[in-house]
């Protein structure tokens, strides 16, 4: 690439302004409001009882979709990539529903089906609460955050191919150990990936969780539905402050997978 | 003893692989399967290891029937022409891997991982990574790794495809002298005629899902059973019905009952061989193999009208009619005769 240097500073100039106007500034601008005032009424409003449930209850989403999403999603890479089949495209277009559809009717859907006259109603009324609860939302988690780590990890398994995995089985290993030794570890970095993915979108769903939750404070509140719930009650500092709390577990995330790459380049 | 295939069928969609493939491999032989690309040679191979599973026949493996089982329980090293190499683990990590998977003690893991890599000279290495190695320190990593579970048969897919010219020579000759140090049952597949007869002591043509011919290289050379073979073992022209090497055109200045008239069209020096290029009357074109002594006694120059004797001429039965690209089937070029048969007619 020679192109002059006008044009690549202009480049650079257009993309990182472009950055700045859009990511940057809105996110510096949250920073300052919400320590305006000092860093007393932020600190108060995560500290209330409600804001530090709705931190537990986040991070208990997190838990619970993360492995559950990772496990489903290697398998269904391993199955689109390694076993050639005609149901393939078709599984693989249902994976992306999700990137597909809104959460919000993907909330509405699971209403529909676990609500009054639903299909599965019948699980409500025999004591198993999963619209208003925890179960519900830990479905509309996992449902909106689902193709992440498929979609890492099959250009991955696609680009290192079977000879490995081949030469595993000349050597006596079987598909367990094959998987375990070889496969896994030639594409953990994208799966890595999937998983940070899929964290984020977890930790910051807010659309389909709202729907199946009903937002009850200390009870059915995550932090996204927190924060709104702060703002629509003129809190605006709580709000900020629990926006940054969701942040930071964003950043935490990033920074140790870049920690962990970093340790094993060494 | 030894590896044997009998009636090997493979078709992939509309492609077949093998068409009713039978080999036999001498126990402790060095053999060749050779053949152009599409030919089936890397699928037989496959099938051996058991990584390709075959439609029908069967394989039998040191006397023991092979076909069902799955790779990991056949006993075969596998060398693969792109090394194949475990990217995450160290030389010694994946020397070790099949002694791992055998659940082997440390200490004789240890013991044996640095036998094999003082064999193929990469001790000091252990700690690298496949990609701290040369292409060809990588290939011998990947053999060290085959060997170490002491394999009944080693099976090498092309295994110096990817390496430049000079390495390439280097590892036959040692892979040469490692098979005669070991005695391993081995099949080595290349679509390099030249590497086949340097390396193997036995060699199997094949083309088009089948077996030509199988024999030794003067076998193949001296006596080919069809066209096909003539041509792929080594150069060949045609002269009428019957095909020539071109080391075994005399160029002469008078003409005899024996020779053809010819046009020298472009003389190429190729050190110390000279390739001559002729137009016969008919507008064909054939070329000589001549030694520098032999083309300044002969004074040749571009456009000389001279005279061609050909040695021995070999023609091909109607089983295996010539077929010049050899890529059309016998029934094909049969065809072609019906053609010309009515044509004249």
């Amino acid at each position: 690439m020679n192109a002059n240097p006008a044009s690549r500073w202009g480049l650079r100039v257009l993309g990182l302004g472009y950055l700045t106007m859009l990511l940057l500034i809105p996110l510096v601008m949250i920073f300052y409001k919400t320590f305006e005032d000092g860093i007393g009424p932020p600190l108060d409003a995560i500290t209330s009882p409600d804001g530090l449930h709705a931190l537990k209850l986040t991070l208990l989403m997190v838990v619970i979709a993360v492995p559950l999403n990772t496990i489903f999603g290697v398998a269904c890479a391993l199955l689109l990539v390694r076993r050639k089949s005609k149901a393939n495209p078709v599984i693989d277009a249902i994976i992306n529903l999700p990137f597909a559809v809104s959460p919000v009717v993907i909330g509405l859907s699971l209403f529909l089906l676990y609500g009054t006259g639903g299909w599965f109603a019948f699980l409500g009324e025999n004591g198993i609460e999963i619209l208003f609860s925890v179960p519900g939302m830990v479905l509309a988690s996992i449902f909106v955050s689902l193709p992440f780590v498929v979609r890492e990890t099959v250009p991955v398994l696609q680009e290192i191919g079977t000879d490995q995995e081949m030469a595993a089985s000349t050597l006596g290993a079987n598909g367990w150990q094959t998987f375990w030794k070889i496969t896994l570890p030639s594409i953990r970095w994208g799966v890595a990936y999937g998983i940070v993915l899929t964290t984020a979108r977890v930790l910051g769903e807010f659309g389909a969780v709202t729907i199946v939750s009903g937002s009850i404070s200390g009870q059915t509140q995550t932090l996204p539905l927190f924060v709104e719930k702060q703002y629509a009650n003129f809190n605006s500092t709580g709000a900020y402050g629990a926006s940054l709390v969701l942040a930071l577990l964003a950043l935490i995330t990033l920074f140790a997978m870049n920690l962990l790459k970093r340790k094993e380049d060494a | 003893m030894g590896i044997s295939v009998e009636g090997a069928n493979k078709r992939f969609g509309d492609f077949q692989a093998l068409d009713d493939v039978s080999i036999d491999v001498p126990d402790g032989s060095l053999t060749a399967l050779l053949g152009p690309s599409g030919s089936g040679k890397s699928t037989l191979l496959r099938a051996i290891a058991g990584l390709e599973d075959l439609d029908s026949g069967q394989v039998t493996i040191n006397g023991e029937d092979a076909t069902g089982k799955p790779a990991q329980k056949r006993g075969v090293g596998f060398v693969f022409q792109h090394y194949a190499a475990f990217k995450h683990m160290t030389v010694y990590d994946n020397v070790a891997f099949g002694l791992k998977i055998r659940k082997w003690d440390k200490t004789k893991i240890s013991a044996r991982v640095h036998e094999l890599l003082r064999l193929v000279q990469l001790d000091g290495l252990a700690g690298r990574f496949p990609s701290q190695l040369s292409g060809g320190q990588r290939q011998r990593m990947a053999l060290a790794r085959a060997l170490a579970v002491e394999p009944q048969v080693l099976l090498l897919d092309e295994p110096f495809g990817a390496l430049d010219a000079k390495v390439r020579k280097d590892l036959r000759t040692w892979l040469r002298n490692l098979h005669e140090e070991m005695h391993v049952t081995t099949i080595f597949v290349t679509h390099d005629q030249e590497e086949a007869m340097d390396v193997a002591g036995q060699l199997v043509v094949m083309n088009e899902g089948r077996v030509e011919q199988s024999g030794s290289a003067d076998d193949l050379y001296d006596h080919p059973a069809n066209e096909f073979v003539m041509s792929f073992v080594g150069e060949v022209n045609r002269l009428g019905d019957g095909f020539v090497r071109p080391h075994d055109m005399d160029v002469v200045l008078d003409p005899d009952e024996r020779t053809e008239e010819a046009m020298v069209q472009r003389i190429v020096a190729l050190g110390f061989e000279i390739r001559v290029e002729f137009v016969l009357a008919d507008g064909s074109e054939v070329w000589a193999q001549l030694t520098r002594a032999e083309l300044q006694k002969l004074e040749l120059r571009q456009g000389q009208i001279v005279y061609l004797r050909p040695g021995t001429t070999k023609s091909f039965s109607g089983d295996s009619p010539p077929n010049g690209d050899g890529a059309s089937t016998p029934r094909d070029s049969q065809g072609g005769d019906d053609a010309e048969v009515t044509a004249a007619a």
